[in-house]
């Protein structure tokens, strides 16, 4: 049962950082049906961001509060101005064209953007410094959450409450459900869909940046690969949950993160990775519509 | 008039200079590196500029392209020089003495390319011939059928581990038999062709009620698995580390030394290149290909129309493996050893890009689109770190702009005359 706990725990964990990613995902779904494949990138740049510029300030001697919040909210705002410029370089001029050319596209952005990560910083594995703090009251629960899985769980939580709230009951959030149903309609009652859009993609890069910073504290290290594997697994959690739900995203993340924890720790550590995949194929053969998606009918 | 929308075009592109110098700082300007613990961060100030000056450029050019692509709007200008010299050389190319004899001192050269090159062009050549079979196979299924493999690398996989696991299981009872192991090629040539339709087949069971981008999701997912089980299996496959050793065909009864097993390999390739091109374009102008067509273009219309949307779909499936799979033997032939590093999913969307670039759909196009992409990297070796992003940036060019690729497909034209007008 102890065993059991704490697989369950680390399970825990590891979906509440699948969920940050996931929930850009299915935003960008939700609105234009595309699978942004560069997500995963844009996560990694996220982390890659704030490890320059937190090496920088603390070269600087700069305190580490200070250290942290400004390497955090500048990563953040320069992943949100990643995703921005990518929307409107490589997808918007695709719009209304058939799915698959944006689909085509967001796989050539994904190695456009690894392979200049690659290029302009390095292709080794850099540690990165744990910018959390460490809970001393959690020490005695240390074996089976420590702080920093603790902090990315109740990061994953509010920004599920924001983003939620966001969507329900502000004008932008009232314009992107609108946009989601039915982009024509939307237009010609007035929402600027364009603006819309691009809204997404902001608050859908700047999650992934958060999420980029947390999961790179938390693993210790970075690369420029780290996101496309990262980007995958968020996405099939967000197929899980049923794409396009937010709740849902967060769920199918928890889902995968048992999964693979309780695969890993009672079946095989080998197949770490592929158990993500298993189960998307499962999910999409007895549900395909995720486990809080609605079914949708095809309409001629 | 002219010249202020000159100017505010030069104006929006100095901002948008402004905007990649300062999103492209970070990552371009400075480096880290971290040695014991600490990051150290060194400018490199020298590629402000240039990143300035490049989104300078680029952004006014990115304008002037898009406009074109909207004026444009998908019409062939034949108004333009450039336009009346294509239909020119279209209309040249479509007299049959020409086409036929430019067809023959194409295939004259590839006959009579291993002999006026060394070794090393000859395989050079063979991987080229290895990508348009698979450029062509997922063809069929990107290009017919529509539907996006992102896995397909796994059947290629598949073929080149059956030979492999052929050689390794069954090649010792030949040696002990007494019989050469060059036999093993072919009778794991066919055998690969079949073990891969059958994992089409079995991929496509599942993926049959899905839709386009979660086929490709699942897809890959498929091909991923399959390069796991390779990797973790390690006493049947070898794991990590593969299978090595892998017998080249031999001639009837004698063993070719490399060079001439090269070439030997070299002409088994180019046939099956000739009777892959063949077959597609056979199935192209079948049944089967016009129901695939037009799935692609209206699944429900479709199967309003009667077409079994089901059967077509496992036949695209199959028809694709069958092809990767036969690619597979060939490949684990020539480089006579295999792991599974060689069938991850960036190989699958170089794969891709080859039909992506070349032009969907298109034969000519595909051929064409996997040679470009397997021989210049092999002739620019200097921008060998480049490639990827090179060909990322291609395809992202290309389906803005040139969605049919570079040499897009011709579309079957119909006209219909008056039995009188026939004579």
């Amino acid at each position: 049962m102890d065993y059991f706990l704490k697989l369950f725990l680390s399970g825990t964990a590891k979906g509440s950082i699948y969920a940050l990613i996931a929930l850009g995902y299915t935003m960008v779904y939700g609105i234009i049906q595309l699978i942004n494949f560069a997500h995963g990138e844009i996560y990694m740049i996220g982390g890659f961001t704030a490890l320059i510029l937190g090496g920088f300030f603390f070269s600087k001697g700069m305190p580490v509060g200070f250290v942290l919040l400004f390497s955090v909210l500048l990563s953040i705002m320069y992943a949100a101005a990643f995703g921005f410029t990518i929307e409107k370089i490589a997808y918007r001029p695709l719009r209304g064209k058939p799915r698959l050319s944006a689909l085509i596209s967001a796989i050539g952005v994904s190695i456009v953007l690894q392979n200049f990560v690659l290029l302009a910083q390095t292709e080794k594995f850099l540690p990165f410094p744990s910018y959390l703090p460490e809970f001393s009251w959690l020490q005695p629960y240390k074996e089976y959450i420590n702080s920093t899985q603790l902090i990315i769980l109740v990061t994953t939580a509010v920004i599920m409450v924001l983003l939620t709230l966001l969507i329900k009951f502000t004008r932008i959030g009232k314009a992107m459900r609108a946009t989601a149903q039915d982009m024509h309609m939307a237009q010609l009652v007035g929402v600027d869909v364009n603006q819309v859009i691009s809204v997404t993609f902001i608050i859908g890069s700047a999650l992934a940046a958060i999420g980029g910073v947390l999961i790179c504290s938390y693993m210790g290290q970075i690369n420029y690969y780290i996101g496309f594997i990262a980007g995958i697994k968020a996405f099939v959690a967000a197929v899980l949950g049923g794409i396009g739900s937010i709740p849902g995203a967060v769920l199918g993340s928890f889902v995968l993160g048992w999964t693979e924890s309780l695969g890993t720790g009672y079946i095989s550590s080998d197949y770490e990775d592929a158990f993500a995949f298993i189960i998307l194929i499962l999910i999409l053969l007895i549900k395909p519509d995720g486990i809080l998606g609605r079914s949708q009918r095809q309409k001629v | 008039m002219k010249t202020r929308s000159l100017l505010t075009d030069i104006g929006r592109s100095l901002l948008n200079a402004l905007w990649f110098m300062v999103l492209l700082f970070p990552l371009m300007v400075m480096k880290v590196n971290v040695t014991i613990g600490v990051a150290k961060v060194e400018f490199r100030w020298g590629n402000l500029p240039l990143v300035g000056i490049a989104a300078f450029v680029l952004s006014f050019v990115w304008k002037i392209a898009l406009d074109w692509n909207e004026r444009r709007g998908g019409k062939v200008q034949t108004d333009s020089g450039f336009g009346a010299v294509k239909a020119r050389l279209n209309g040249y190319f479509a007299k049959p003495a020409i086409r036929r004899s430019s067809i023959l001192a194409l295939m004259a050269f590839a006959i009579a390319y291993p002999f006026l090159f060394g070794m090393y062009h000859t395989n050079v050549m063979i991987t080229a011939f290895i990508y348009v079979i698979l450029g062509l196979g997922l063809n069929i299924v990107v290009g017919l059928g529509g539907l996006l493999n992102l896995g397909y690398a796994a059947f290629f996989g598949v073929g080149a581990y059956t030979y492999g696991l052929m050689w390794k299981y069954v090649g010792p009872s030949f040696v002990q038999a007494g019989i050469n192991t060059g036999w093993l090629f072919w009778i794991s040539l066919p055998l690969a062709g079949i073990v891969a339709t059958f994992f089409g087949v079995l991929l496509s069971l599942p993926v049959l009620r899905l839709r386009g981008d979660y086929l490709a999701i699942i897809t890959l997912a498929f091909g991923e698995i399959f390069r796991m089980v390779m990797q973790n299996s390690s006493d049947i496959t070898g794991g990590a580390t593969g299978i090595s050793l892998i017998p080249r065909p031999w001639f009837f009864n004698q063993k070719l030394p490399p060079i001439k097993a090269a070439t030997y390999i070299y002409f088994i390739a180019f046939v099956l290149v000739i009777i892959t091109i063949f077959v597609v374009r056979r199935i192209e102008d079948s049944k089967v290909g016009r129901a695939l067509e037009a799935m692609r273009e209206d699944e429900i219309a479709c199967q309003a129309m009667g077409v079994n949307l089901v059967k077509n779909k496992l036949i695209t499936f199959a028809l694709g493996a069958f092809w990767a799979g036969i690619a597979g033997v060939i490949m684990a032939a020539q480089t006579t050893y295999i792991n599974p590093d060689s069938f991850t999913l960036w190989e699958s969307i170089i794969i891709l890009m080859a039909v992506v670039i070349g032009g969907t759909g298109s034969i000519p196009g595909v051929i064409g689109g996997a040679i470009l992409l397997k021989l210049l990297p092999e002739y620019f070796r200097a921008l060998a770190q480049y490639r990827m992003l090179i060909y990322g940036i291609a395809m992202i060019l290309v389906i803005i702009f040139k969605p049919d690729g570079l040499i897009p497909r011709k579309r079957k034209e119909y006209t219909f005359e008056r039995k009188g007008a026939a004579k």
